[in-house]
């Protein structure tokens, strides 16, 4: 008896130790200073350069992942070819590559002495340094998260559907307007939101590519760690980016548990959010 | 009236899916699950691409043509209604922007045109299906499975409207079932489709009663028995069966043999009077189940299955445990290979 009571204690101990320790860092970005001084941070001109490139380059990143990895995870989803699951493979491959890793190989691929940076000198091409960079970056670490859902979602697509379709006169092109793309939506959004998340807070792959110039290349995350490292009032401004920072990345989150929860006036659930999932 | 010919060779996992067929009319094609009978439909579709040979209409070849190009309406085993769609734009999807507010009402689902397919009964859903194939305007009618989905009271009734239907249109029609009853019920001529091979083909009547085969006969519902066949006299076939009884059947046979006879050709009885009764052949047996079918009743009596009339089951008082006595005339009994 004293046991299980012993036992119970324990448990609830580690939750409240787990959930403190993850919220406190979050609470103490917004508790340090006062709402009225974060706020007015945001109007300098560090942190408004750093806002819109952020934002110009997370739109345009997003937009490249969604044209280019949309068509590749529905060929990866529904054909079947040799080398099929290598190709899967490297599309996941830099989920879990480290920043610092992604950062060298786009050097080494893209930079002025890399694989391409010779046919990219002679055609007048020169991305270091530049916002083009960043989106590079952007693309390369978000785009996974993306084009790995969209694939299951694609999947999952009743083959049934797809060929009822077709023998109603459809062909591929209509078939994945009309069947693939309504029914996969959810995943596709769910994906999406993880992919812009993940983006938006990219930081070593950009700081080593892109490099950190107010205005050019620096985005909200480099401009913390900056003001932060290099200037001895920073601090606040610091906080009051990371604060931008939580807002954005929670109205992201919240708007993933919509979409995967979300279905057409079908509601199975009345809680937007799932228990525990 | 168009005919479909279908003549290809595909290759399954198990085994060769081959078929020669003309259809004109309705047929059906019926066999235990996993013989290849949806494959059949999805090589006709253009879903499945056969290794030899194809599909054409009226002489003209499909061969090489997508599935949208293909005029046929499929039914699918659970409809495949795109979930997404409500009733009207479900239908409307294969008819190429014509109004569909006549076949809606033909198929009297006017009144769930706004309704989400979930929404929808078993028996909706068919119809809902039914009417976005024919929107298209096919020249083939394909139907896979289309009572198997439905419950046992809803099935009977749109069996019967289904049989109308396909009457009405007129078109070359292949439909697939596990369920002789349905076929027979549905379609001018069945084939058995075994291990992607064509056992028998011919009209309902005919199979049952004249089934080439033991799989063919039990398929269709028959009682099989079986037995070692020898010749005895009077145009007679005298068999022994593994039980020990010995019967008779007009059919000539010998050796190892399959006995079968269908079960509304056996009588049942509480005693037997050799002598008052015109049926040949008695099997004792234990009464093992009684099971009611609307007005009948399927009664097990030792290895035999017969049906009788509800009123007859009542007056014999007839009871799990008990003995009874199954007969059947020797012109009822017949004899096929095993």
């Amino acid at each position: 008896m004293s046991r299980r009571v012993l036992g119970g204690v324990a448990v609830f101990a580690a939750s409240a130790v787990a959930l403190g320790f993850l919220i406190l860092p979050i609470v103490a970005v917004f508790a340090r200073v006062s709402p009225g001084k974060l706020v007015g941070q945001l109007s300098s001109p560090v942190v408004t350069d750093a806002l819109v490139l952020s934002l110009k380059t997370s739109v345009v990143a997003q937009a490249l992942v969604l044209l280019v990895g949309t068509p590749a995870a529905y060929l990866l989803a529904t054909r079947r070819f040799p080398g099929r699951s290598l190709a899967v493979v490297l599309v996941e491959l830099p989920l879990v590559l480290p920043p610092a890793v992604a950062g060298i190989g786009l050097i080494a691929a893209f930079g002025r002495y890399g694989l391409l940076g010779g046919t990219l000198s002679f055609l007048g091409i020169r991305i270091g340094l530049t916002w083009g960079a960043v989106v590079m970056a952007v693309a390369f670490v978000s785009g996974p998260f993306y084009v790995r859902q969209a694939i299951a979602a694609f999947e999952e697509v009743d083959p049934d559907l797809v060929a009822a379709s077709r023998t109603l006169g459809a062909g591929r092109a209509r078939t994945f307007f009309r069947v693939y793309l309504p029914l996969a939506r959810r995943g596709l959004a769910a994906g999406e939101s993880l992919a812009f998340a993940r983006g938006l807070g990219e930081f070593g792959a950009t700081i080593m590519f892109a490099g950190s110039l107010q205005g050019v290349t620096q985005t909200l995350p480099l401009a913390i760690y900056q003001e932060f490292n290099f200037f001895p009032n920073g601090f606040t401004k610091a906080l009051a980016m990371s604060a931008l920072l939580v807002v954005v990345s929670g109205a992201l989150l919240i708007a993933l548990k919509v979409a995967l929860q979300w279905q057409p006036s079908t509601r199975t659930s009345r809680f937007l959010f799932a228990p525990s999932s | 009236m168009a005919t479909l010919n279908a003549d290809f060779t595909l290759p399954l996992r198990a085994f060769e899916l081959e078929l020669a067929l003309d259809v004109s009319k309705t047929v059906a094609l019926v066999g235990p699950s996993g013989a290849g009978k949806t494959s059949v439909l999805r090589v006709i579709a253009g879903l499945a691409q056969p290794s030899r040979g194809g599909v054409s209409l009226d002489g003209e070849s499909w061969n090489g043509l997508p599935p949208e190009a293909r005029r046929v309406g499929f039914v699918f085993q659970d409809y495949a209604l795109f979930p997404h769609l409500r009733v009207r734009a479900n239908v409307a999807y294969g008819a190429a922007g014509r109004p569909v507010d006549d076949v809606l009402t033909r198929f009297g689902i006017a009144h769930l045109a706004e309704a989400h397919p979930r929404e929808l009964s078993g028996g909706e859903r068919q119809r809902v299906a039914l009417a976005r194939a024919l929107a298209r305007d096919p020249a083939v009618l394909l139907l896979d499975e289309p009572l198997a989905a439905l419950d046992a009271h809803t099935k009977t009734e749109v069996r019967h409207e289904l049989a109308e239907l396909l009457r009405d249109l007129g078109l070359p029609t292949l439909l697939v079932t596990h369920d002789y009853e349905d076929a027979a019920a549905l379609a001018d001529e069945v084939g058995v489709l075994v291990e992607g091979k064509l056992r028998q083909f011919g009209p309902p009547a005919e199979l049952v009663a004249r089934p080439r085969d033991a799989f063919v006969a039990s398929f269709t519902g028959a009682n099989l028995l079986r037995g070692r066949a020898q010749p005895g006299g009077g145009g007679l076939t005298t068999v022994r069966l593994e039980g020990g009884e010995e019967v008779f059947s007009v059919d000539e046979a010998e050796g190892e043999v399959g006995v079968v006879v269908y079960p509304w050709e056996v009588a049942v009885a509480r005693a037997h009077e050799p002598d008052a009764d015109s049926a040949l052949n008695v099997v004792r047996g234990e009464v093992g189940s009684l099971v009611e079918i609307a007005n009948r009743v399927r009664v097990r009596v030792g290895p035999l299955t017969a049906e009788v009339t509800a009123a007859s089951a009542a007056r014999l008082e007839l009871a799990r445990g008990g003995v009874a006595y199954a007969t059947f005339k020797a012109t009822g009994t017949r004899l096929v290979p095993l």
